[in-house]
């Protein structure tokens, strides 16, 4: 149950996903059907200007939110269909968010933190630490366990969470602007991070962002969003990362 | 999420805003000590009435008597059919003493005596008590002591009896009687009475003068209004016979309440009276001969007073009549439930006002922890862990609650009753527990701040199970 089961591989396919919702009289698109498909292993950026529903696709995916039409699969389950039991246990097992604003809980420990996701998967508290430290360790923070967020630094915070989403071993990763708070140089630093979950474990990777150039260097895909629907799809070959690198 | 998890980060939660949460559990724990204290004080007298009132004998007793004895309603509740008149004898008993329930049938004897001390005589109704006697509440304040023995040629005379005996004024006032020990009555401890009575003796020839003397003396003694002259032809003679007894012990009251008639001045053990083949009243009307004794009633003592009512029906199978005053303590334990019903709500109320500190504090930490929902339920959180982790908290709060409450209302009734003791002594009267908190009330205390909680986390919990993480995460 803590494991993803071996049948999974990350692919994502959404049809003619919609999310809209009402405020006051008006009626808001914020995901006006997308579809679009992932394999398991790609990593892909959301592009768009903020208003333009890349947030609210990756919230569809993340199983945070449920689409008022369409279909949103993930490794061949619809989303739409699943119970809110069930869908919290695909939140637990099956992806790792990595947000903006970080997300740490304050009165917790930099291990404690990382081990929200075990507690919630019932994972043995035997094996927990070792996970904790493993996950810290892939993000290079495991000298400070006991650490509460507020005493590193944004980069830290941000590596933390980084670890915190990884610690569950899912196949899918989902980061919301994760460099939207920290400064270039540390913003590289988690993506560099990011881009070592894509490649060495093998993790479908969306990043939503809104800096071209980071998406550019990094992803092997390019979905530009306006108004809640697809603009464009391209291909983004690695010689990106050739011609800009240092 | 598992259990220890939950409870985990619930403490840890409780944890992070102490003071507010210090505060809620007090004011659970408050209304749980109103409640305690309310309903100890309802339990405490209720058991201080009933240990008084069993203590008098009254509520564990059914006087047995021959169903054409017109003593207690013997006839009134016995069948019409006369020839069913079983005579009490020791047979009858022995078959009540085996009854389920019955503690003990003692023969109720009682006769008139001569009693003289140094040379002055008295005329004394004299009452046989068995040595369980010795816990009813007349003996609580003894002066002196109680029979040493069941067989011991002792006797235990009453305060007034005493005073007759001493030739003191006798202090006529009944209230004033105080049941505190008095010095002028302690020379007649140790002393010796000697008791003139009517014996029954096998019966040899014709009545002599003595026994014609005996007879009369024993006519008075059964308060029967014409002597019955087939007792002349019974196979008994009543002779006069002296004992010498041992003043061991004075008391004030009499220890047979449920006899307002021809209270016993004096007390002497059960088996020894018997041994004396004291002349009954039954003995004149039966006609009975030396073999097979016939009581005129039986006090028979009950374990419980709910074994009242099978007793009384066993025994008025057998044939015998019954009286018990079992209706009354019917309404006392009718009474004393309306009274802790009612304390239980007034001490409910306080506990109603802290589980809405319950429901606000539970609430405010939706609010302030609205970010942290987001979090969990992003990390994979059901709604059901969050409900239960709201649960959880509400749960905590109860239990602590619960214990302080408990510990409070203890205290606080510990402090009522020594303060309630201090004045009992002022005014010169015994000391009494008004207060009781048996362990049922301290579990039941216990569970029952744990379900309010819970009931008052009801709200808050589906309130952050509910929330959206997506709106919870925006929030700022």
């Amino acid at each position: 149950m803590t494991e993803s089961s071996p049948t999974e591989s990350g692919a994502i396919r959404t049809v003619d996903a919609c999310r809209h919702h009402t405020m006051g009289t008006s009626l808001i698109r914020a995901v006006d059907g997308i579809s679009f498909s992932a394999q398991g292993g790609e990593f892909i950026a959301l592009l768009g200007s903020s208003g333009s529903g890349k947030s609210s696709l990756l919230n569809l995916i993340a199983g945070l939110d449920r689409p008022t039409s369409g279909t949103v699969r993930v490794d061949g389950r619809n989303l739409a269909e699943l119970s809110s039991e069930e869908l919290a246990r695909y939140r637990r097992n099956s992806v790792g968010i990595v947000f903006q604003a970080f997300n740490l809980v304050p009165g917790m420990t930099v291990a404690e933190n990382v081990e929200l996701p075990l507690r919630l998967a019932e994972t043995e508290r035997s094996e927990r630490a070792g996970r904790v430290r493993e996950a810290l360790d892939r993000v290079g923070l495991s000298q400070r366990l006991t650490h509460r967020p507020g005493e590193l630094s944004g980069g830290e915070q941000q590596r933390v969470a980084l670890a915190r989403a990884l610690v569950n071993s899912p196949r899918i990763l989902l980061a919301d602007e994760p460099t939207g708070n920290l400064d270039s140089h540390t913003g590289l630093e988690i993506m560099e991070r990011i881009r070592d979950c894509n490649q060495r474990l093998g993790m479908t990777v969306l990043l939503v962002t809104h800096e071209r150039a980071l998406a550019e260097r990094y992803a092997q895909r390019l979905l530009f969003l306006a108004d809640g629907k697809l603009v464009t799809d391209q291909p983004n070959p690695p010689r990106v990362e050739n011609r800009e690198g240092k | 999420m598992k259990t220890p998890d939950l409870l985990e980060l619930a403490a840890r939660n409780l944890r992070e805003s102490i003071l507010r949460n210090s505060l809620t559990t007090l004011g659970i724990g408050v209304g749980v000590a109103s409640l305690v204290a309310m309903l100890s004080l309802g339990i405490g007298l209720q058991q201080l009435a009933t240990r008084r009132l069993e203590r008098t004998g009254l509520f564990d007793t059914v006087i047995v008597s021959r169903r054409d004895f017109g003593g207690f309603g013997g006839r009134a509740r016995g069948a019409a059919a006369s020839d069913n008149n079983r005579v009490l004898d020791e047979d009858a008993r022995r078959e009540i003493a085996t009854l389920p329930g019955v503690l003990e049938a003692v023969p109720d004897l009682r006769m008139m005596t001569q009693l003289r001390l140094d040379d002055k005589s008295h005329r004394a109704m004299v009452a046989a008590l068995p040595l369980s006697a010795r816990d009813r509440e007349a003996f609580e304040n003894i002066q002196g002591s109680f029979f040493s023995s069941g067989n011991a040629a002792e006797v235990i005379v009453q305060k007034h009896f005493a005073e007759e005996l001493l030739g003191l004024a006798t202090s006529t006032d009944e209230t004033s009687n105080s049941s505190g020990p008095s010095p002028a009555l302690q020379p007649l401890l140790g002393k010796e009475l000697v008791m003139s009575y009517a014996a029954r003796v096998a019966a040899a020839g014709s009545a002599s003068k003595a026994e014609t003397a005996a007879q009369t003396k024993t006519q008075a003694t059964a308060n029967s209004p014409t002597p019955n002259p087939d007792a002349m032809l019974s196979a008994f003679s009543v002779v006069p016979q002296i004992k010498t007894l041992r003043i061991v012990g004075i008391i004030s009251d009499d220890p047979d309440t449920l006899r307002g008639m021809g209270r016993a001045r004096a007390f002497i053990p059960l088996d020894f009276a018997q041994g004396l083949q004291i002349m009954l009243a039954s003995d004149l009307r039966d006609g009975s001969g030396l073999g097979d004794r016939a009581y005129t009633q039986l006090s028979v003592r009950v374990r419980n007073s709910r074994d009242i009512p099978g007793v009384e029906d066993a025994v008025h199978k057998m044939g015998f009549g019954a009286f018990s005053v079992i209706d009354a303590s019917r309404n006392l334990q009718r009474f004393f439930a309306v009274l802790d019903l009612f304390l239980g709500i007034f001490g409910s109320l306080a506990l109603a006002v802290a589980s809405l500190g319950i429901i606000n504090t539970l609430v405010m930490a939706i609010l302030e922890r609205r970010r942290e929902i987001g979090i969990l339920k992003a990390l994979g959180a059901s709604d059901s862990d969050v409900k239960k982790l709201f649960f959880a908290e509400a749960g905590a709060m109860g239990i602590v609650g619960g214990v302080v409450g408990v510990s409070l209302g203890w205290m606080i009734g510990k402090i009522i009753n020594a303060g309630t003791n201090i004045y009992m002594h002022r005014q010169n009267m015994p000391s009494e527990t008004f207060w009781s908190v048996p362990w049922w009330l301290v579990l039941g205390a216990l569970g029952f701040s744990l379900v309010v909680s819970l009931i008052s986390g009801l709200y808050p919990a589906a309130r952050a199970a509910k929330l959206d993480p997506v709106k919870a995460l925006r929030y700022e």
